[in-house]
């Protein structure tokens, strides 16, 4: 695969059809993939991969990327295809300057997997297929792609690619892999408990601000954090509490726009389960609502900002 | 550095019996900003607004917080006092200490503690207040009315009077509404039509007045004095400005089983048809379920018949956009489906009938020649059993309507008295579970049917109705004489509950208007403001706001006209100022608050913006008319960045009332 994708973003880039390709490039260590613009065929040659850990959403960087004058060639997985089309819903992607190279996914692994899996002192190795093969200071060392898939891979809600101008691989399905299943195991808990469970994980916040960062629905022009006159900006914490409001503020800034892309985790380097908090939201809107998919096609009115008489009045204790 | 005036109102007892307003007066002069508090018995009297004004002269006051009653009351009043004495009446805070709080309190040092809190946060809010300035906005001289009934007829006909344009939209082919269907009126018991039809007459030939019949509103945008109303023309398959109504084509379309709804389905008609013979405008029209032509493509015997060509079968909806300053809402009444209500065998028996049904066997143009006939077998009848409260006055159940329907006590009545009169060989009995006759001369009328006509009106509540041998065994309870009765009777005429029509639920959202849980139009104020809408610019006339006779009807009508009339007359409205604001630097354009937007208010615009290094950013970004918006604040929260804030109602002072009263 990774090298049809070389092929593709050197056609594109000769062809003229794009000016630019938004890509993945390997950083400091082989697992540490990160997003990369390319210009010409000899770093693409070089530097562009396409691995299991290609876990990158590209679609907020097209945000900035579709302005700069030119054409943006980029690669969607499936579920960045869903914040692309979210973000293309709210008007923040000019989408005539940029070209979708939809790409099927087999999902994305964890690095931290792979080591509990006894793989250590990496040297290299190939990690395109569905066999990951590590060269290791101990020797070669194997192990399937599908046993240490990313948390949010393994949950993965859809292998569709809602929207792409070009499709390279196989266009998937949706699928039902009961990923609110620890949302429900959270909701069972007593209110006393659930408190304790995410006091216990936000407390781990450092406030370094990535899963914001990251998040393809947090892309205002200027967030409420980093506004004075917001009541709620960035400041430094008087307690631990007021860093666990910035998550809870955030989740509720994102509700019904939140793809369920699961960037949040993946970025956080204190491993809080980040993406639950917004899969709860997810969760309450289609059991209030009826289900809805952000991202997932061009017209819906998001529930949240529409009304129907039909529409419940939830009360209280209808939703945990 | 603002100066803020406070002044705590006593409202005679009502405030000072639960307030200690010296203590709210003396505790608010310590709040930042106050350089001035004090309290008086009237503040709304001339003498409580003197000084109001003297302070605000003597103490260069900058802002005013006045503790009274709600806003609803005399904020407007406030307003205009302080703005003659020289500040922005913007600039003027009210703090409910009424409403809100010595009204709900017994215990007056709890209430005492309220109002201070309630004063520190109106303080609170004054000190982020900014003058405003009301704009204005043309009023379009133009209205229209919902519903042809005799309600929308009469609000018509009264503000084409007046000089100005009206259009009327009805649903059906003719206008003339319930009261075409309707034989005898009470208390004078002269016939429905002879009354109505001038009405109609005339509403067809006024200059000012055009008729959209067959018709129906399809979407409302805009708000008071500038309405955008979309009007469905339905397809009648006839050329409104050929056919001459001379009806050839009723008599001769080969379809003839078509139910007659305007004789509710007791006789039929052809599938081309004028509902009756004083219909206005008295045109045909095709009943696309029913014509062969339509189904089929073989037909065509009206095509040929008519001389004047007026026949289109080809003709689609059209949509027409008009532009109003007002809407009058008379979209009427229907009698409710009677299929929970088995017991009185009404879908077992043809000669069950609702009372509406009743009419039209009455009535000379009714499918029996206003002879009355059981619909069974077509004999005159010698036992009827009118049941009263079929459907109205039910309490906590699913079925039937908790409010009583106010007409069926006088209908009934007259029923009874008119049968009685015709009649004399038939024994009429009326169960009833109270008799309901206020208004002028109806008592009288009620005594009439009892005393000089002979009905037997029997307190208590018909248990059963039972089908058998052509005959209908009504079981029943008589509460006075406490017994159970059996009655074989012939008819059984059931008063069914009346319910605001279906199509008013769907209307009141296209005009963001209120209802009450039973659908009917709320108003603005119970009794000070009967019929309008607590939406701007739209009013209610008839039984869409309630159940209602013709006299009332008729008056409500007249007066929702007088409202109209009243709002058309002037050049401009006064825009409120407390309108929503879009900071474009945080603004994403991201459409959440143009969806949100009831009003249409807000747009988007793609504009230039200076970026780093002399370069030009192009950003799409939100911005508000403020003519359009109607400050509902239902963007602000939607706005994800909080690049959306309410003039008057800013997020920050709505903060700075909440920190107030949480100090």
């Amino acid at each position: 695969m990774q090298e049809q994708v070389r092929a593709k973003a050197i056609e594109l880039l000769q062809s003229g059809t794009c000016d630019r390709i938004l890509g993945w490039k390997t950083g400091e260590f082989f697992y540490d993939v990160t997003p990369a613009v390319f210009t010409t065929v000899e770093e693409i040659e070089k530097d562009l991969v396409y691995n299991a850990f290609c876990g990158a959403n590209f679609s907020k960087y097209l945000i900035a990327e579709s302005r700069k004058g030119g054409k943006i060639g980029a690669f969607l997985k499936p579920c960045d295809t869903y914040s692309f089309q979210q973000l293309l819903k709210e008007h923040r992607i000019w989408r005539e300057n940029t070209y979708i190279v939809g790409l099927s996914c087999p999902g994305m692994c964890d690095m931290d997997k792979i080591r509990e899996a006894g793989i250590k002192g990496v040297t290299g190795g190939d990690f395109t297929g569905e066999t990951l093969s590590f060269e290791t200071l101990y020797g070669q060392q194997e192990i399937a792609r599908e046993a240490v898939l990313a948390e949010r891979c393994k949950f993965c809600k859809s292998k569709k690619l809602v929207i792409f101008d070009e499709l390279l691989g196989e266009q998937g399905e949706e699928r039902e892999t009961g990923r609110f299943d620890e949302v429900e195991r959270l909701e069972a808990m007593t209110a006393e408990e659930r408190f304790a469970f995410w006091q216990q994980e936000l407390s781990k916040c450092i406030r370094c601000n990535a899963c914001r960062n990251v998040c393809p629905a947090c892309s205002c022009e200027k967030c409420v954090f980093d506004n004075p006159k917001s009541g709620v900006e960035n400041k430094a914490a008087a307690n631990s509490f007021e860093e666990q409001l910035f998550h809870v503020i955030r989740a509720f800034h994102v509700a019904g726009r939140c793809t369920d892309c699961g960037e949040c985790s993946r970025v956080c380097p204190q491993h809080i389960p980040l993406h639950l908090l917004n899969r709860k939201f997810i969760k309450d809107i289609n059991e209030i609502y009826g289900p809805y998919q952000a991202g997932a096609d061009p017209d819906t009115r998001p529930p949240l900002l529409n009304f129907n008489q039909g529409d419940p009045e939830p009360k209280r204790g209808d939703v945990g | 550095m603002q100066r803020i005036g406070v002044f705590v109102c006593w409202c005679g007892s009502n405030i000072a019996a639960t307030v200690d307003v010296e203590a709210v007066a003396e505790a608010l002069s310590h709040e930042a900003g106050v350089v001035f508090s004090t309290n008086y018995q009237y503040m709304c009297s001339q003498a409580g607004q003197e000084l109001i004004q003297d302070t605000i002269r003597e103490q260069k006051l900058t802002g005013v917080v006045i503790c009274s009653c709600s806003p609803r009351m005399h904020e407007n009043t406030f307003r205009k006092t302080c703005e003659r004495a020289g500040i922005n009446p913007y600039m003027v805070e009210i703090a409910n200490i009424r409403e809100q709080c010595s009204w709900i309190h017994k215990d007056k040092a709890v209430g005492t503690e309220k109002a201070i809190i309630l004063g520190r946060a109106a303080i609170a809010k004054v000190l982020l207040n900014a003058p405003l300035t009301a704009g204005t906005s043309p009023v379009v001289k133009r209205a229209l009315v919902i519903g042809g009934g005799i309600a929308g007829i009469q609000t018509a006909l009264d503000i084409a009077d007046a000089g100005f344009p009206v259009d009327i939209v009805e649903k059906e082919p003719t206008i003339g509404g319930k009261m075409t269907q309707i034989d005898k009126t009470f208390p004078t018991l002269d016939c429905a039509a002879c009354i109505l039809t001038p009405k109609m007459v005339d509403a067809a030939q006024n200059e000012n007045i055009k008729i959209y019949a067959y018709s129906q509103v399809e979407a409302v945008k805009g708000f008071v004095g500038n309405f955008t109303v979309t009007i469905r023309r339905k397809a009648r398959y006839v050329d409104e400005t050929k056919c001459t109504g001379c009806g050839l084509c009723t008599e001769k379309c080969p379809q003839k089983k078509v139910p007659n709804a305007f004789n509710l389905g007791l006789d039929t008609r052809r599938a081309i048809y004028i509902p009756f013979a004083q219909a206005v405008p008295k045109i045909a029209t095709i009943d696309a379920d029913y014509c062969t032509m339509l189904k089929t493509g073989k037909c065509g015997v009206c095509s040929k018949v008519c001389t004047a060509g007026a026949i289109d079968y080809k003709q689609q909806d059209t949509l027409v956009e008009e532009q109003y300053g007002a809407i009058v809402v008379a979209t009427g009444y229907n009698p409710i489906k009677l299929d929970q209500f088995d017991e009185f065998a009404y879908s077992q028996s043809p000669d069950v009938v609702t009372s509406l049904e009743l009419e039209r066997l009455m009535n000379a143009a009714g499918p029996t020649g206003g002879t009355l006939l059981r619909p069974s077998d077509k004999t005159h009848p010698h036992t009827l059993v009118f049941v009263q409260c079929v459907g109205s006055r039910c309490d906590g159940g699913e079925k039937g309507k908790p409010y009583c329907s106010k007409i069926c006590c006088m209908y009934t009545a007259k029923h009874a008295m008119l049968i009685r009169e015709k009649y004399p060989d038939t024994e009429v009995y009326v169960f009833y579970i109270d008799v309901r006759t206020p208004g002028k001369n109806f008592d009288e009328f009620y005594r009439r049917a009892v005393e000089e006509y002979g009905v037997h009106y029997i307190k208590g509540m018909v248990g059963k109705v039972t089908p058998q041998n052509g005959k209908l065994y009504v079981q029943a309870a008589d509460l006075l004489g406490g017994q159970q009765l059996k009655i074989e009777a012939d008819m059984v005429v059931l008063a069914a509950a009346i319910e605001p029509d279906k199509s008013a639920r769907p209307l009141a959202t296209m005009l963001t208007a209120s209802m009450d849980t039973n659908d009917f139009f709320t108003e603005a104020h119970p009794k000070l403001r009967p019929v309008e809408s607590p939406t701007a610019g739209i009013f209610l006339s008839g039984a869409c706001q309630g159940p209602k006779d013709i006299p009332e009807t008729v008056a409500q009508a007249g007066a929702a006209a007088s409202k109209v009339i009243g709002l058309l007359v002037k050049d401009h409205l006064t825009c409120n100022p407390c309108v929503a604001e879009s900071n474009e630097l945080m603004c994403n354009g991201c459409s959440a608050c143009e969806k949100v937007c009831p009003y249409g208010a807000i747009s988007y615009i793609d504009k230039d913006f200076r970026g780093p290094g002399r370069t030009t950013l192009k950003r799409r970004v939100a911005q508000v008319n403020p003519a359009v918006c109607q400050g509902c604040g239902a963007c602000t929260v939607a706005c994800p960045s909080g690049a959306m804030d309410l003039k008057g109602f800013s997020n920050a002072q709505i903060m700075a009332e909440v920190d107030a009263i949480c100090k």
